[in-house]
């Protein structure tokens, strides 16, 4: 089966607080520890496992700037045989449509039996898998957490739902699939793995390459305009106890004995 | 505003979910004075049921009724609404699993723009919206404005909009189920495989130490395991390290976990993002401890300590068995 996952360079929340800047148009990208976004790193995984067992290839895909190029590589170092950059100034400032319409013209290019993105990424809309699966017209399953290949062309699948309850289907190849996180346990990509793909060539491909109509893409195309960032003023909040810990640590045994956490 | 706006109704057992009044008091907001019609699929009896309740809401039900709606699968839903919604419409859902894998592509078959996971809008001026978002897991917000002359699909999180009164005169419920026959996917419902039940039943407990990605290793988690111990608690955890595999998913607190009711509730390096505090019901008493002093869990928290857990836990340990 041949696998194209598409991710996404995001700043790495476990690493970072995100603060925003003093004028409201972005946050503080300055000291950013950048990475993979999460889901799409268990997607990559996924895609991986699924090519070892039943053949294939996997590819790696990114719409972003030559700064995007490290995650791409990160992920050919887990195993992913291809990388593709989906690179043009035309692209910059598209929403989740435009990253969609993007990545439509990169599916066609290709032969993929089977897309893969991340649940949502760094602005949590988790739109994009959804979008392309309407643009290529294939069938698409959110917040899967379960594959399972059958014959026939095509996939058991779970849903994760509310309540952690598993919604089990059938569904076709080609399909698109959102990869939920805990799906499986990424392999972890060393420092020789990352040599072994530091001089790959990665092909980058712009608007031209992908025959995209470049009005439907970038800044002007957006449908949703972000207008500003803003932290929302604090409510009451909780009371912050000072003090040494040992003094703290008795505050909240008396504080637990009041509220029955201590009987 | 002239455009149609219409309501998802998200059901299951024959009853309206909490948020479809949330989602009618938002479309009068949206539209004020404009006529807002509730859509509702399903089957049998149950459908019957769902209609009239949502009409105690909206003034007009649409009604889909077929075999194949028993379930409700996105990849039946979808063609189905992009049949049955008029040019322009503005279609409310509540930001649920089903909207998520519906509503990107719905938004795509409708030529509509797309605005997940909304918090808040403001009364649209002529044809712009302009909505509340977070990103990075409610770090951040934004404001985001949209042109809503073309439709839009829009999802909203629950419990971030009042619930609608009911309506003095139940709404007319007009049966469109010939527009639901026909319906096929490429994707068949099989089962709900309900979540496992873990050795403890973190649901039913009193006191919860809650461990979050703060606790940094599995090798770290005894440091829970001991305060809970003091407390005569049960561990139960954030879904970061249910991902990591270190404590089962029985164990995971949030909309994708299990909601738990305790009265205390002790966050040890959770951050408290809004899936998770969607697992706490019946205003416990939150103790947070995080080294962020900028969590989000302080804002829902009681009380606070900014500390490393690591080193806070074995204290607040101590000075429990001390006081015991």
């Amino acid at each position: 089966m041949n696998i194209l996952v598409c991710v996404k360079r995001v700043p790495d929340t476990a690493e970072n607080e995100i603060e925003v800047r003093p004028d409201g148009t972005d946050i503080r990208r300055e000291d950013l520890v950048y990475s993979v976004n999460e889901w799409d790193n268990y997607a990559v995984e996924e895609a991986i496992q699924i090519a070892e067992r039943t053949g294939g290839t996997v590819t790696v895909a990114t719409v972003g700037d030559a700064d995007a190029e490290e995650v791409v590589r990160r992920e050919m170092a887990m195993g992913a045989q291809q990388g593709l950059m989906l690179t043009d100034p035309a692209f910059e400032g598209s929403d989740g449509r435009g990253v969609a319409e993007i990545l439509k013209a990169a599916v066609q290019r290709g032969r993929y039996d089977l897309v893969l993105c991340g649940a949502q990424a760094d602005d949590g809309a988790g739109q994009v898998g959804g979008m392309l699966a309407a643009l290529l017209d294939w069938p698409y399953a959110s917040l899967v957490n379960r594959i399972e290949v059958l014959e026939g062309q095509r996939l058991r699948i779970g849903r994760e739902i509310e309540g952690g309850n598993q919604e089990v289907s059938e569904i076709e190849l080609p399909c698109v699939l959102s990869i939920q996180t805990g799906i499986n346990e990424p392999r972890y990509v060393g420092i020789r793995g990352i040599r072994k793909v530091a001089s790959v060539e990665i092909p980058a491909l712009g608007a031209s390459e992908l025959g995209l109509d470049p009005s439907r893409v970038g800044r002007a195309a957006c449908r949703v305009r972000k207008l500003d960032y803003f932290v929302p003023p604090a409510g009451a909040g909780a009371e912050i106890l000072q003090g040494s810990p040992e003094e703290i640590a008795a505050r909240l045994v008396d504080l637990l004995k009041a509220k029955g956490g201590l009987k | 505003m002239t455009a149609q706006v219409f309501a998802f109704i998200p059901h299951a057992n024959s009853r309206i979910d909490d948020a479809a009044p949330e989602l009618a008091a938002a479309a009068r907001q949206l539209a004020p004075g404009a006529p807002v019609t509730a859509l509702v699929a399903g089957d049998g009896a149950g459908v019957e049921a769902v209609c009239a309740e949502a009409g105690r809401f909206f003034p007009e039900v649409w009604k889909f009724a077929a075999a194949e709606l028993a379930y409700p699968n996105a990849e039946l839903l979808r063609p189905l609404l992009s049949r049955v919604l008029p040019r322009g419409a503005i279609v409310l859902f509540s930001h649920n699993t089903l909207a998520m894998d519906l509503g990107p592509g719905l938004a795509v078959k409708l030529d509509a723009a797309y605005l997940p996971d909304i918090v808040a809008f403001e009364a649209p001026e002529g044809q712009v919206l302009r909505a509340v978002r977070q990103e990075f897991n409610g770090q951040v917000s934004t404001h985001v404005a949209c042109d809503l002359s073309g439709g839009a699909v829009i999802t909203l999180r629950a419990g971030c909009f009042a619930a609608s009164e009911p309506l003095a005169a139940a709404g007319r419920v007009v049966d469109r189920s010939a527009d639901a026959q026909g319906l096929a996917a490429r994707r068949r419902f099989l089962e709900v495989v309900p979540a496992e039940v873990g050795d403890v039943d973190i649901t039913k407990e009193e006191v919860l130490v809650s461990v979050g990605r703060g606790i940094g290793d599995k090798e770290n988690l005894p440091v829970a395991e001991d305060l809970a111990e003091a407390l005569g608690a049960v561990v139960s955890c954030s879904r970061p390290v249910v991902d990591a595999k270190w404590l089962d998913k029985s164990r995971q607190v949030g909309t994708s976990g299990k909601t738990v009711k305790p009265k205390v509730y002790l966050a040890l390096g959770i951050s408290g993002s809004f899936q998770h505090m969607g697992g706490i019901k019946g205003n416990p008493f939150i103790v947070a401890v995080n080294k962020n002093p900028k969590a989000p869990i302080f804002q829902v928290a009681q009380v606070g300590v900014v500390a490393d857990v690591l080193e806070f836990a074995p204290v607040l340990a101590e000075a429990v068995r001390k006081a015991r």
